[in-house]
């Protein structure tokens, strides 16, 4: 690929990326919300959240089907519980990967 | 790099409070940019096998800053898809950031069009998350919330041409750090939990996702999922107002 074809291709990319991005923004900062939209996207945070997370610890993203007990699951369980406990998001991070590092080791 | 002259506009500005709000940027942003290190390299990594020079890795993750997006375009593009299909299925695995954007928007309220324009660009997945969660905490503004974005994307875009150029002398998954965006997020989540619809809401989330991702091919189960777990959560919340 020459440079023009990089150029368009990313071009092209770079607003159908963009686009999604800024229109809901500029369009509703600038507008008087509805009380069940705000009501509504309250709960979009942990809803979206906890959709990007289960797959991620359920299932095998090779084939595409359920798993139960893959490391990324096991370690969860503990992280999960420290961020209860402490409520601290650097030392969540810092506990999900020893975790991850010293659980892939193990089952290697 | 627009980071590059946002923190030279503030630093011009120098003053106790600019510096402030610097340091709370980047102490916020950090487990974004530890996590983005390792996935910016593999992406590096990748892309170089598939043929893309590193100034190509450079303008892409300038010009598209969208993780997921980005892998998908590599594979297409060794795979030989045509530059049209490419950016359909980008536009269609972005559509989920149309209501992070609105969610955020709660946020900031009446700010400019121009502040706006430039805060969207980096509306990722993981600057959602972090700033979304600030700014319901309180004490968190739109200069912070910025800054969060770019640092994030610089380090996306040193990351990605570091893996393009010297990416396959980095050995893998060293201390665990492809772990520190999945341990980000459930800290996150966690932080979320303010009550006891938004953990049905979540259990509803990530059950309907999980089902969703493995009935159906593609990847609208991020915006279904979530879209149908706060609609119904919203329902039920409204319905045991009434009650009372």
């Amino acid at each position: 690929m020459t440079f023009n074809d990089y150029l368009l291709l990313f071009a092209g990319m770079g607003l159908a990326t963009y686009l999604p991005r800024a229109l809901p923004l500029l369009y509703l900062a600038h507008k008087k919300m509805p009380q069940w939209l705000i009501d509504w996207l309250s709960l979009i945070p942990v809803a979206i959240l906890s959709a990007l997370i289960a797959p991620s610890l359920l299932t095998d993203a090779a084939t595409r089907s359920f798993t139960f007990g893959k490391l990324e699951l096991l370690v969860a369980i503990p992280t999960l519980l420290f961020s209860l406990k402490t409520r601290s998001l650097g030392g969540t991070v810092l506990v999900g990967m020893l975790l991850y590092w010293v659980g892939g080791m193990v089952w290697g | 790099m627009l980071f590059v002259v946002v923190i030279y506009r503030l630093m011009n500005k120098t003053s106790m409070k600019n510096k402030q709000i610097l340091r709370q940027g980047a102490v916020a942003a950090w487990p974004i940019c530890l996590g983005y290190f390792p996935i910016g390299l593999a992406l590096g990594v990748l892309a170089q096998k598939a043929g893309l020079p590193w100034w190509a890795v450079a303008m892409m993750s300038v010009m598209v800053f969208a993780g997921s997006a980005q892998f998908i375009c590599v594979a297409m593009i060794a795979a030989g898809s045509s530059t049209a299909a490419i950016i359909l299925t980008t536009f269609v695995v972005n559509l989920r950031h149309v209501l992070m954007s609105s969610a955020l928007a709660v946020y900031l309220q009446g700010v400019n069009r121009k502040f706006l324009a430039l805060y969207s660009y980096g509306v990722t997945d993981e600057s959602f998350a972090v700033n979304l969660t600030k700014f319901r905490e309180g004490n968190w503004g739109r200069w912070q919330a910025l800054i969060v974005n770019h640092m994030a994307n610089s380090v996306w875009i040193i990351a990605t041409i570091c893996g393009a150029l010297i990416g396959q002398f980095v050995p893998q998954g060293a201390l665990g750090v492809d772990y520190a965006l999945t341990g980000m997020f459930i800290c996150l989540l966690v932080f979320q939990l303010q009550g006891r619809i938004y953990v049905i809401t979540g259990i509803l989330a990530a059950g309907l996702s999980t089902s969703w991702y493995l009935l159906i091919p593609g990847d609208s189960y991020i915006v279904g999922a979530s879209m149908s777990a706060a609609t119904i959560g919203y329902l039920l919340k409204k319905r045991y107002r009434r009650r009372q």
